[in-house]
């Protein structure tokens, strides 16, 4: 298969276009956020306030990379579970989210939710770190300094390779990998 | 007795930590070489070349093999004819984990409590284990453990009178379980017998064992053979998207255990099962 290119921000027609198990190759911006990012941004959805992201313009990456070396935009970068994140996925799709990068399977109401808003998960290769750091044009620290590599940093990708693993159907790849989680 | 410095420790430890995050093991290699040679499925192929890719970039450029670059486990074997020298060896491993993460520009994944959840910065304290053994060497050797797999580990107290298919079908449900967080194609380390903690602890060393290498006891290494070809058959593959390659390697170690019990304990590993030793 040849993997389709595509660029952030994706529009609505791009993401209803893609299939399970398409792959592809992301370019644009990205975002990372993990655990304790995504506990605060649905922390603060819940006290009713505004987030400090665009999330209709991005991708959240679950991803905590390792440092960059002088003179490298970032260190390995691969993927973390998302299943981790599933307890405050709706909300940050109910707020605009379209596009998630990550690793694993998703909990029945995060599958729900992508099919109710129409979004698409893409998986990328866990534990690829080195190779997908040769995909990172640009990295850098926009929100939660603090929370070190569980910061969220802002990537600049290209041709960053994935899979999509639950297409805005709802159709889900591990359903058709030929075995099931008992 | 023969001494041995503290600072020669905390050097080792350093090294050892930059070589496991770096270099992937030749047995893992190996065998995801070996894996890449049975896959049908283009998918599955794909991605076990990638991984190979993944691990000369890794080494080619320094860059960690993952993100993930772990806990850092650090296994003394420490000879009862040795007596250390120059200060705390304590503080010496951990210092030595400091400064690899330091320098290598390894992520610190590491925080100082569960409630909390503060970042220690230097990815320490390390997880030390120790053991005296004969003679006057030191062998330490460093793991890295990452997490998404770690999270999948199980243990379970079974009946002394459990049948080896019950057990057998425990360890195929927390491959089940474990799906793709793991990171297929897996390194199983089991541990059986001891006590609650023995069992969990062998189960970490077990994967300290080369791949491909089976256990000396023969209806153990027979056990490991077969779990390795029927966990391989349920088809979940590299990344769980399907294929032949779930496990590249089941490992077991077992320890005596009392009349009432057969702890069994499952570690998960990923397919970056990382480790480095070196003997002082």
């Amino acid at each position: 298969m040849i993997p389709k290119k595509i660029h952030t921000p994706l529009a609505d027609d791009v993401i209803r276009s893609l299939r399970a198990g398409d792959e592809i190759l992301l370019s644009g911006v990205i975002l990372t956020a993990r655990d304790a990012a995504h506990r605060r941004l649905f922390d603060m959805l819940k006290r009713g306030g505004r987030i400090p992201l665009d999330l209709r313009e991005t991708a959240i990456y679950y991803a905590g990379p390792t440092p960059a070396r002088p003179g490298r935009p970032i260190g390995a970068c691969g993927p973390t579970t998302s299943s981790r994140m599933d307890a405050f996925t709706p909300a940050l799709l109910e707020s605009g989210l379209a596009v998630m990068i990550g690793k694993g399977d998703r909990s029945p109401e995060v599958r729900r939710a992508i099919k109710k808003h129409a979004v698409v998960y893409f998986v990328a290769t866990g534990g690829l770190g080195a190779l997908l750091s040769t995909k990172v044009k640009s990295s850098k620290v926009i929100l939660f300094k603090e929370l070190g590599p569980e910061a969220v940093h802002r990537l600049e990708v290209k041709d960053f390779p994935l899979t999509v693993a639950i297409d805005s159907k709802g159709n889900d790849i591990y359903d058709k990998a030929g075995w099931k989680k008992q | 007795m023969r001494t041995v410095d503290t600072a020669k420790v905390r050097k080792a430890v350093e090294e050892l930590c930059l070589k496991a995050n770096f270099e992937l093991r030749k047995d893992v290699l190996r065998a995801l070489r070996t894996a890449l040679g049975r896959e049908k499925s283009a998918r599955a192929k794909g991605i076990l070349r990638s991984l190979i890719e993944n691990a000369r970039l890794a080494k080619a450029k320094r860059i960690a093999i993952c993100q993930d670059t772990g806990m850092a486990v650090v296994w003394m074997e420490i000879g009862q004819g040795v007596r250390f020298t120059g200060g705390s060896l304590r503080r010496a491993i951990n210092d030595g984990v400091k400064a690899a993460y330091k320098k290598g520009y390894l992520r610190k994944s590491v925080v100082g409590d569960c409630i909390i959840r503060r970042n220690t910065r230097t990815n320490t304290p390390a997880i030390i284990m120790t053991e005296i053994v004969d003679g006057d060497r030191v062998k330490i050797e460093v793991s890295p453990k990452g997490f998404g797999s770690e999270n999948k580990s199980r243990i379970k107290m079974f009946k002394p009178t459990a049948s080896l298919r019950e057990i057998k079908d425990f360890i195929r449900d927390v491959v089940m379980q474990a799906g793709p967080d793991a990171c297929p194609p897996l390194v199983l380390g089991i541990g059986v017998g001891g006590t609650f903690e023995t069992a969990a602890v062998l189960a970490k060393k077990a994967l300290l064992r080369p791949v491909g290498k089976h256990n000396l006891n023969k209806s153990l290494a027979a056990l490991e053979k077969e779990l390795f070809d029927e966990i391989n058959a349920l088809g979940i593959g590299p990344m769980a998207l399907g294929g032949r390659t779930t496990v590249l390697g089941v490992n077991i170690l077992d320890y005596p255990t009392h009349i009432a019990g057969f702890p069994v304990a499952v570690n998960v590993s990923c397919h970056a099962t990382r480790s480095a030793s070196r003997t002082i």
